[in-house]
């Protein structure tokens, strides 16, 4: 019997070398005439010990990592005689990184490969589209809305609600719309959900589809996502095949189409409405809303569009009941939130909990601190739109509500760490700068107010009048936050106030620099 | 599989240009998927088939341009032989993107956003790869590498310049 070995295919493994160290493998187990089988599967989420090696042992895998190409003969001796090895991180479901989370949405990434359709269905792949099927559309809308789910893209709008829109609306066509548009930095999940299981999001849209009485769907990915659009393309025409998509999907008289769109480096096209522009052929200019898109979508149609994770949380609320995943989480956000560890972190990864750990807890204890070692200084929060949130406000609970109370925001659930050596001025101009480059330019105060931001944050660098320009740039803040159109010119403000409030002491100089200054 | 990924285009033809657009116009919102199949054979939008798709799609060209210029992902000409792409967004930022980013830009003489007086090297930012958990990372020529340091980015710098 040959070895079975597990290497990761996600393209933040094959960006520190999983390619090279599964081809190294297979040539070395060939020059000893060891059979070998190496399946490429995605990303556990543990990137600091990618590219991760596991093996299939009679009481389950054994992990080693992070592998590289010089460490794969060791290795392989140490697999022939099972013998100790220095990068042997023992039972891969006993890592206490990976204990410790509650993997719903993330259950079979990182475990199966997701090439394989008949992979996916021995895992409890399409379980919870069967229970749709046989629920019907009036109770798996019941489900959904029960289960609490809200909107993973941000915004947490009840995907209940959403969907039941939809599903109300007449209209001869309908459209299901999976937003890939995972623009915010430091966040990954959608990006690995694709890549590791994109079985599991074609079944969440499928499930919509025939939930609402849609027969066409399209998952916009973003252009700087080749593997993820690579990975679903394949998936698609694998369900295809396999009669989950298409013609009688699954045996039953619902149809279902989909097809992958590629977007083409505009960040704003994660909005929403951008979004539906882009898809049409257009510039990706924001829309007034309403009409909401579940009555005027896509095409003008009514649509449901939701976010990658949204999607990937349905499969396992069919499947197990909205009960079993409402009874995780805190307040009104109920179930998991596949949180995103990054920046310099020494743990940096994908860990998925129950909502209502401290924000403390996932830098400090769960990210273990600085990778540089340094203090932590400042922690950015739901990607460049969120707040920059200082050690002192380490108790907020991850959690919609709790995050808004502290002016913040949880967004897509990717955390971004910086040491002691930031300086937060750059970080607030940086964020007004990338809303001048992002901007679609379709209303005033983002367009203009962005450009005026970095020029305002630009004086108060070089030490010109700061008092009065810090209250030009908050006064900008407040005109950017009300009066834009959508959360790229309304949400901007988060980051750039964020620092001017628990970061002052970098933009307010020593009394002595302000009066040579002036 | 560390092969270079080096693009290999087609020189413009207005044949071929309205083979690419025709295979692709029948779909419903067509406009990016076209001018995303030119710049795959081309390695650029050529200003001569703008018009072209124009006419494919019952659209006006002023309709066409604006879409093209939308986008940061379409060229109005030719990159380099190699495209190399520093992500410039927070995480990387956090993990000393900056300073490397600066670095690449000493090594190859251009700013970012800028190509080589050879032609060989187009230097460009990009904001976010979602490598953010092995920051900083690049992209060149569609490889991703992440954990990106002195020493691994000097040797892309390198490949890029070959």
């Amino acid at each position: 019997m040959s070895m079975r070995l597990f290497v990761s295919r996600d393209a933040g493994a094959v960006a520190v070398g999983a390619d090279e160290v599964a081809l190294a493998l297979q040539q070395a187990a060939a020059v000893r005439g060891v059979a070998v089988e190496i399946v490429r599967t995605g990303s556990r989420g543990l990137y600091w010990l990618e590219p991760l090696v596991e093996v299939a042992t009679p009481h389950g895998r054994i992990a080693f990592g992070p592998v590289s190409e010089n460490d794969v003969p060791s290795l392989l001796d140490a697999l022939a005689g099972n013998t100790p090895h220095l990068l042997r991180l023992g039972a891969t479901d006993e890592i206490p990184w990976l204990k410790r989370q509650t993997r719903l949405t993330f259950a079979r990434c990182g475990v199966t490969d997701p090439r394989s359709l008949g992979d996916y269905r021995a895992h409890g792949g399409y379980k919870g589209l069967e229970r749709a099927l046989s629920l019907g559309s009036d109770a798996t809308l019941a489900e959904v809305t029960a289960s609490g789910l809200r909107g993973r893209g941000g915004a947490g709008f009840p995907t209940g609600i959403k969907w039941k829109t939809v599903a109300q609306a007449k209209s001869d066509r309908k459209f299901i719309v999976c937003n890939a548009d995972e623009g915010d930095s430091g966040t990954f999940a959608d990006r690995m959900i694709m890549e590791g299981d994109p079985f599991l999001v074609i079944e969440g849209m499928t499930t919509a589809a025939i939930t609402v009485g849609a027969t066409k769907g399209y998952i916009y990915i973003r252009s700087e996502y080749p593997h993820a659009v690579e990975a679903m393309n394949a998936a698609i025409t694998a369900a295809k095949r396999g009669g989950y998509l298409g013609d009688k999907i699954d045996g039953s008289m619902h149809s279902f189409d989909l097809e992958v769109r590629v977007g083409a480096g505009a960040y704003v096209c994660g909005e929403e409405t951008s979004l539906l522009e882009s898809l049409e052929g257009r510039r990706g200019l924001v829309r007034a809303k309403p009409p909401l898109p579940a009555h005027r979508g896509l095409f003008g149609k009514p649509t449901v569009i939701n976010n990658v994770l949204s999607f990937a949380a349905i499969p396992f609320i069919l499947a197990e009941g909205a009960k079993a995943y409402a009874d995780f989480g805190m307040g009104r956000s109920r179930g998991t939130m596949p949180i995103q560890l990054a920046g310099n972190v020494r743990h940096g990864g994908l860990f998925e909990t129950a909502f209502g750990v401290t924000l403390g807890e996932l830098v400090d204890d769960i990210g273990g601190g600085t990778a540089t070692g340094r203090p932590v200084r400042a922690v950015q929060v739901g990607g460049p739109l969120g707040a920059y949130f200082p050690r002192g406000l380490f108790d907020t609970p991850f959690d919609y509500e709790a995050f808004a109370a502290r002016d913040g925001l949880i967004g897509h659930g990717g955390i971004v760490v910086f040491d002691d050596s930031v300086d937060m001025r750059r970080q607030a101009r940086f964020a007004m700068e990338f809303c001048a480059v992002e901007s679609c330019g379709k209303c005033t105060p983002c367009r203009i107010g962005s450009t005026r931001g970095v020029e305002t944050i630009e004086k108060i660098m070089r030490g010109e009048r700061v008092s009065e320009n810090l209250a030009i740039v908050e006064d900008l803040c407040n005109t950017m936050k009300f009066g834009s159109l959508c959360a790229l010119g309304g949400f901007t403000p988060y980051p750039v106030l964020s620092a001017l409030k628990h970061f002052r002491e970098d933009f307010v100089p020593a009394p002595t620099t302000l009066q040579a200054a002036e | 599989m560390t092969a270079v990924y080096e693009a290999h285009h087609e020189l413009w033809d207005e044949t071929r240009g309205a083979e690419i657009i025709a295979e692709h116009a029948s779909q419903e919102g067509a406009t990016l998927v076209v001018l995303h199949a030119l710049q795959e054979a081309f390695g650029y939008v050529p200003e001569a088939a703008i018009p072209m798709v124009a006419r494919a799609l019952n659209l006006s060209r002023a309709e066409v341009h604006g879409v093209f210029t939308f986008y940061h992902d379409f060229r109005h000409k030719p990159a380099g032989r190699h495209v190399l792409k520093l992500c410039r967004a927070e995480a990387c930022q956090a993990a000393g993107g900056e300073a490397l980013a600066a670095r690449a830009e000493a090594r190859l003489g251009v700013s970012l956003g800028n190509t080589t007086a050879d032609d060989r090297v187009t230097l460009e930012p990009i904001y976010c790869l979602g490598l953010c958990a092995t920051a900083p990372s690049a992209m060149l020529d569609g490889r991703l590498v992440g954990r990106l340091d002195e020493k691994r980015l000097d040797a892309l710098v390198a490949e890029a310049q070959r």
